[in-house]
């Protein structure tokens, strides 16, 4: 059924809220590949980010299964907190921990987690701090770096755990725009060392020059999908097209 | 005038110098202390189990599927209701003589006894502050440490708790000032505390003044000097974020 290349095989997925009042996943079905960019596009409320979300099972589905690596992550018996080892995670507010210093947040996972001494996680984190260009702010703390670069932070941090899939929500949403572009540069860097990744976003740009595969979403599904230029040089379905009139 | 003060010489000679009467306010302040510090750790850690409970139980209750962990953490935190209410709805006083009397009744060590029984009832106090400490916490931390592969423990221990008693460490060191005072009704099992050595000065020199005047200003001190610390504290916390 799916080849060893796929590394999230969503099927069906349905998520309701308040036992039931508000559906806000009505039957997802899509597969992502190994090294693929998967942007997800739609308006607000359409249920991107509780996609994603279930993606790392933030939310648990109501119904319909996701398979990681071939694992049912789904199923009550697995245990979702080894396979999140392998999922990193980027939210629109950083969540960084306010209480420990930047290098402490990056190195605290894979020392807790995966058993690395305090030496060789530290050295991971500061060869990952140069490529984002904040190896000088180890000892900071997160109140003390602006937006973007908490931002850049929060990535690193994700990235500390060696995941094989990276899911961004809304990664720029809250940043001031002059912010916007030193972060998407890092997740085009990212992007380009093949690394699996999720996107949640509201930035066309990107989609259209970093996306392998875009998905747009409406109303809790999933509406059209394709190459970035399918998508917006031709757009099929009518809720695609009133979309892309409004944000382009 | 002179005779005023010469009156308070001598009756500060009969209540604090004459048999080494002092000795019983330093031994005093030592069960005081002894008895406080021990509560509040005890209560401290019952305090943090409790709030963990309580908190996890009405996270996420509404969302957990019915097993055998819903029904044990529904039951852990009826528990926890019981002793809150039983705890906070009761005197110290008779929840002391009840430990002394009849639970603890067959245990000779006081101190213990009033460790115990004055733990147990900061525990309680300090349950409903770690609580809301906990429940000040953004969500997006928690969310943070579970996607980073962290257990629902894992992320309470590392990233949540430290956050929340951060948070509450005022109202936490609060809670100690008045675990200091509260103890003085330890003379109720006959033990021999600050407050009780004052009585057992006035009940030998039968002159009330100078005993309870010297008890009052020794706690005063005392709170006025954990004030300080715990201010100095708070400062320092909030610098190591700047």
């Amino acid at each position: 059924m799916s080849d060893n290349k796929t590394l999230i095989r969503v099927e069906n997925v349905q998520k309701y809220f308040r036992g039931g009042k508000i559906k806000a996943l009505d039957g997802i079905s899509t597969e992502i590949k190994k090294g693929e960019v998967v942007v997800i596009i739609g308006p607000s409320g359409s249920g991107k980010s509780t996609f994603l979300r279930c993606l790392n099972l933030l939310e648990v589905p109501t119904d319909g299964r996701i398979f990681f690596e071939g694992v049912d992550i789904t199923d009550a018996e697995t245990n979702i907190n080894i396979h999140r080892q392998k999922m990193g995670m980027v939210f629109q507010h950083f969540n960084l921990f306010p209480h420990m210093t930047i290098l402490k947040n990056m190195i605290i996972a894979p020392m807790k987690l995966q058993g690395k001494s305090e030496e060789e996680a530290t050295e991971m984190a500061l060869g990952l701090l140069k490529r984002v260009g904040l190896e000088d702010r180890a000892d900071a703390y997160p109140s003390q770096l602006s937006g973007g670069q908490k931002q850049r932070i929060a990535i690193v941090r994700a990235l500390c755990m060696q995941p094989n899939v990276m899911l961004f929500d809304e990664p720029t949403s809250a940043l001031d725009p002059e912010m916007v572009g030193e972060v998407l540069e890092v997740m085009k860097q990212l992007a380009a060392e093949d690394m699996t990744m999720v996107v949640v976003t509201h930035e066309m740009g990107f989609a259209r020059e970093v996306g392998s595969r875009v998905l747009f979403m409406a109303d809790g599904k999933l509406i059209e999908e394709g190459k970035p230029q399918d998508i917006f040089e031709h757009p099929k379905s009518e809720r695609l097209q009133t979309f892309l009139a409004k944000v382009l | 005038m002179q005779n005023f003060m010469e009156n308070l010489q001598s009756q500060f000679y009969t209540n604090f110098i004459e048999k080494d009467r002092w000795h019983f306010l330093l031994d005093g302040l030592k069960v005081t202390l002894q008895l406080t510090f021990c509560a509040v750790l005890i209560g401290i850690v019952i305090g943090v189990i409790i709030a963990m409970i309580r908190s996890t139980h009405d996270k996420n209750i509404a969302e957990m599927r019915s097993g055998i962990g819903r029904f044990i953490l529904k039951f852990l935190n009826f528990l926890a209701k019981v002793y809150l209410t039983v705890i906070r709805g009761t005197p110290v006083v008779v929840q002391l003589l009840i430990v002394y009397f009849v639970i603890l009744a067959s245990c000779k060590n006081k101190l213990i006894v009033g460790m115990i029984a004055f733990g147990f009832n900061s525990g309680a106090y300090v349950a409903e502050i770690v609580r809301s400490g906990i429940m000040s916490v953004d969500d997006g931390q928690f969310e943070a440490g579970r996607s980073l592969g962290f257990n629902y423990i894992q992320t309470m221990r590392y990233i949540i708790i430290p956050q929340a008693l951060k948070s509450v460490l005022p109202a936490l060191a609060n809670e100690f000032i008045v675990l200091l005072k509260e103890t003085s009704v330890a003379g109720y099992i006959a033990m021999q505390d600050l407050t009780k050595a004052g009585d057992i000065i006035r009940g030998a020199t039968f002159s009330p003044f100078m005993p309870l005047l010297a008890v009052a200003l020794i706690y005063l001190v005392m709170v006025m000097f954990f004030t300080f610390l715990v201010n100095k504290l708070e400062r320092r916390l909030r610098n190591s974020e700047r």
